[in-house]
């Protein structure tokens, strides 16, 4: 039946509590399985060879060796993957990302898999199996892959949203452009006007586990997949689709997972494993190692960004430009265009043009990563602010606040916003104690905001009442942290039971029907809202075996407080009935009592976050201390509010380690130095002090409880924040992410060498 | 599995013995032969700390071990924290705390905060994040991890003075 989807200001009595978790003692037991922790019998450990060449011609892969090897059972190429994609280009580009198909792309592009009975044959076996190369000239950086000289790798690729279509292949596989309003009439009524160009590094979603899965492929076409996965229901999709199997027959099962933050959206090594599996006949585990992870999965864009704003003498915002340059490692992605949406979409700015570029290089290709394309357009954009606030001598805040976006504001992509946080957030940082602690000498404060759409998608639950009234909950989307205790919550609260009566499980693909993927924060927001009509569903069920135990007509009872209650004439003598009453006698008065929800979760509510950095920089070693650091984001309603205070610090942090100091280093040969957690750092718990949120809950009108997705939004300001946060303590701007201490020292000696000049 | 040599070792309390192959690290043992999955592989490389264990009660990176130096020593995993059925409060406090999310590098943070614990039963908050620096974790910031610590070694404080 159709359910509303409408907010209605419901109290609640188990929402917003604190509970635990129901896999928490799994996980702090080491009992929890992930995607390495599953075995089957007879598996395999299979291995996967790779490209040590940013771009080469694969003339030619000698496996003869390695098939002679005791204890192999199976070598794959590109060859034992056939094309059945059906001339679907996207569906291509995944499965030659998966294995290259006559050519090396990136340094670490897979190029031939093994299975053998232990890791120890695998291992010999990837030494004999010869591959012989022709290195072809290759482009790591940007703005060099976009330059005419360029060397141009995919023939096949012309620059999209352009007209007319250009007649020579070239890197830039798209262009964007958005906005509204007359940008050159803006800027010529500009009093003051800021431009400057910023660039951002190459980072990795860096979750602890590794990809890992166990995939059994039967000679009846029949399959099962355990693995590590943001999207057990798109994996199966991908997978079925590459390796030309049926759908239904395909089981995937997404094991506990170890972070994704974006990564794990995307197959990477899980068709290897199942084709190993099918010319092996028998179940492989394949589990790729850290310098795998780095170098061919995962990695969020790099980026070259221009920005322009201008503003009358009073602050308003008369114009404002983005020229956003990603790349998008070796296939095309939409990067370009989530820039142009994001950039100013905390702002209401009447003349704005967004355009974004997704640019092909010799680097894996780019996956989601939190909020992707955002953090980086904000780092722009959000430095600018705080320029033109310093040009005007404005408050950073009040200058934001004088140009905030509000219900009613045009949106950088078209829409109109209804209710949002970004001005709540706004009012909330000024006025918060952060912004009135001292500072002292080297010691700087910095604020930014950060936009995020969040989105719904297609999702159902099953939601199942046992004999004795407790309840089983099966969602589709996966628990990335924390979501059990949430969709638990919500099916009590509804049902009017314990939160300890519900058991929520994960479901597999066999079990329940379609669920697009975990992505977009719309966990809690889709799967709630499927939660919410499953219950009302399973309600009605109840209140129908309720009539019957009373012997009254159904539409005398009514459901309050979990408890079945005839009204009206002559039923006052009736008792109430408990869900486990009504439960107990189900197999007399119908059978199982279940309610089902299938939904397309229309109305993500948008997510809105202000950010306050305190920095400390070292002057002798450009190394920037985070001192203090406050999250203040609009959640729509806090359902846990522990875990959505876990999402806003772990973004934050996230964000602090991209601002600070993670990097893909490539050198001058297109090879990855840094593939591992030494060189590629990421914050460690002496580099954080506490981090400190506010949540506010701004309902989303959209969502019968308000819920907005909380996820990714915390992850966009970080970098804006501590740049401003560095301006301020060293009165020198950074433009270039991450502000590393060997960036903020060249900086700094940069900005004294001109003081001497001018000084001279 | 060629040139393998027999290890006895005391895991968590149990003698435990498996024949190992002598370049395997004691992580794939302990995983693959001792069936003790708590302990993570997040790296490989030391730096991650996923696969913490104390090895005769030292906090090591079991990575960075080979299975047969186990040999005649004490080991102990995020298996052995428990007592019974009664978590240790490290663990009570990691659930209560949310001090979780995704939870693969749970087990490592456990065993190398029980091992600080054990050293130090008042740390400060800057003793115990550079104690666990040790251990990456990507989900939470570490916010709610160094309050569940601080937590946990207050109990165990209370129940020592008992």
């Amino acid at each position: 039946m159709a359910h509303d989807n409408r907010y209605t200001g419901q109290k609640f009595q188990v929402v917003g509590n604190r509970f635990e978790r129901p896999d928490g003692v799994d996980k702090v037991t080491g009992r929890a399985r992930y995607g390495a922790d599953a075995n089957a019998p007879g598996q395999l450990v299979g291995l996967v060879l790779r490209s040590p060449h940013a771009h080469a011609e694969i003339k030619k892969i000698d496996t003869s060796k390695a098939e002679k090897l005791a204890g192999v059972k199976a070598v794959i190429t590109s060859a034992d993957l056939p094309d059945h994609t059906g001339g679907n280009r996207g569906m291509m580009d995944i499965l030659e990302n998966c294995m290259a198909r006559g050519r090396a792309l990136y340094d670490g592009h897979a190029v031939a898999a093994v299975a053998a009975v232990d890791a120890q044959t695998a291992r010999k076996a990837l030494k004999l199996i010869k591959v012989s190369y022709k290195k072809r000239p290759h482009v790591t950086d940007v703005d060099e892959a976009m330059k005419d000289t360029a060397p141009v790798i995919h023939d096949w690729v012309f620059t999209g949203g352009v007209d007319p279509k250009p007649s020579k292949p070239s890197n830039i596989a798209n262009r964007t452009q958005m906005g509204h309003g007359d940008v050159d009439a803006g800027f010529a009524d500009a009093d003051v006007i800021v431009e400057h160009s910023y660039k951002t590094e190459q980072t990795h979603q860096g979750y602890i586990e590794p990809h890992a899965c166990l995939a059994s492929v039967n000679p009846d076409g029949s399959g099962e997949l355990w693995v590590t996965t943001q999207g057990p229901f798109s994996y199966r999709t991908v997978c079925a689709n590459l390796l030309g199997m049926d759908i239904a027959k395909l089981k995937v099962t997404s094991s506990e997972i170890g972070g994704g933050f974006g990564g794990k959206t995307h197959v990477w090594t899980e068709p290897l494993a199942l084709a190993l599996s099918r010319k092996a006949n028998r179940p492989v585990k394949l589990v790729m190692t850290r310098d795998e992870v780095f170098r061919a999965t995962g990695p969020t864009a790099s980026t070259s960004i221009d920005v322009k704003l201008g503003a009358s003498k009073f602050g308003v915002i008369t114009a404002a430009t983005l020229e956003l340059r990603y790349q998008g490692g070796a296939f095309p992605g939409p990067w370009g265009m989530l820039g142009c949406m994001t950039g100013f979409a905390c702002y209401n700015i009447e003349n704005q043009r967004s355009v974004g570029y997704d640019v092909i290089v010799n680097r894996p290709k780019v996956a989601a990563y939190r909020a992707p394309s955002a953090p980086m357009a904000a780092y722009a954009v959000e430095s600018a602010m705080d320029i033109l606030a310093q040009r005007l001598g404005m408050d950073a805040v009040d200058l934001r606040l004088l140009n905030v976006a509000k219900e009613g504001t045009k949106a950088p992509y078209g829409p109109i916003y209804g209710p949002i946080g970004i001005e709540a957030s706004l009012r909330a940082v000024k006025d918060h104690p952060h912004r009135k602690g001292k500072l002292k000498k080297n010691q700087g404060r910095g604020i930014a905001c950060g936009f995020w759409f969040n989105i719904g998608g297609q999702t159902c639950v099953d939601l199942n009442i046992g004999t004795d009234g407790t309840v089983n909950l099966a969602v589709g989307t996966v628990d990335v942290g924390g979501a059990r205790s949430s969709m638990g919550m919500i099916a009590a609260e509804e049902l009017g039971i314990s939160y300890h009566d519900v058991k929520v499980s994960v479901a597999d693909t066999a079990s329940l029907g379609h669920n697009d993927t975990t992505e977009g924060s719309r966990g809690t927001f889709s799967s709630g809202m499927a939660t919410i009509f499953a219950a009302r569903d399973a309600i009605d069920v109840l209140k129908t075996r309720a009539a019957k135990m009373l012997d009254v007509p159904v539409e005398d009872i009514v459901w309050e407080q979990g408890q079945a209650r005839a009204t009206g004439k002559g039923h006052g003598n009736l008792p109430s009935l408990t869900l486990k009453e009504i439960a107990a006698k189900s197999g007399s008065t119908g059978g199982p009592i279940a309610g089902h929800n299938e939904v397309v979760a229309d109305g993500a509510g948008m997510g809105f976050a202000c950010h306050i950095a305190d920095v400390e920089v070292d002057p002798e070693t450009g190394h920037s201390k985070i001192l203090r650091y406050t999250v203040v984001q609009d959640a729509g309603k806090a359902i846990h509010p522990d875990y959505v205070e876990g999402q806003f610090q772990g973004a934050a942090a996230q964000g602090i380690g991209w601002a600070l100091n993670e990097e893909y280093i490539y050198g001058a040969d297109g090879t990855l130095q840094n593939p591992g957690f030494l060189d590629y750092r990421i914050p460690v718990c002496s580099d954080l002090p506490f981090i400190d949120t506010t949540i506010l809950e701004i309902p989303n009108p959209n969502h019968p409880y308000g819920i907005r997705g909380v996820g990714e939004t915390s992850i966009v300001p970080p970098l804006g924040a501590i740049g401003n946060a560095i301006a301020d303590a060293t009165g020198v701007r950074m433009h270039h992410a991450p502000m590393s201490p060997v960036r903020v020292l060249d900086a700094l000696d940069a900005a004294a060498a001109q003081a001497q000049v001018s000084a001279g | 599995m060629s040139g393998a040599v027999m290890v006895s070792t005391k895991i968590n309390g149990d003698v435990v013995e498996f024949a190992c192959p002598t370049d395997e690290v004691l992580l794939d043992s302990l995983r693959d032969r001792a069936g003790l999955t708590g302990v993570k592989e997040g790296c490989g490389t030391g730096d991650c700390g996923a696969c913490s264990i104390t090895l005769d009660e030292q906090l090591v990176c079991s990575c960075l071990v080979l299975g047969v130096e186990a040999d005649g020593r004490e080991l102990g995993t995020v298996e052995g924290l428990s007592d019974g059925d009664q978590l240790h409060p490290l663990q009570k406090r990691f659930i209560e705390m949310a001090a979780l999310q995704c939870g693969i590098c749970t087990p490592g943070f456990l065993v190398a905060a029980k091992a600080l614990l054990d050293k130090n039963a008042n740390p400060s908050e800057t003793e115990i994040r550079y104690a666990l620096a040790g251990n990456l974790c990507r989900c939470t910031g570490y916010d709610k991890i160094v309050r569940a610590v601080q937590a946990a070694a207050k109990d165990l404080r209370k129940s020592k003075k008992r």
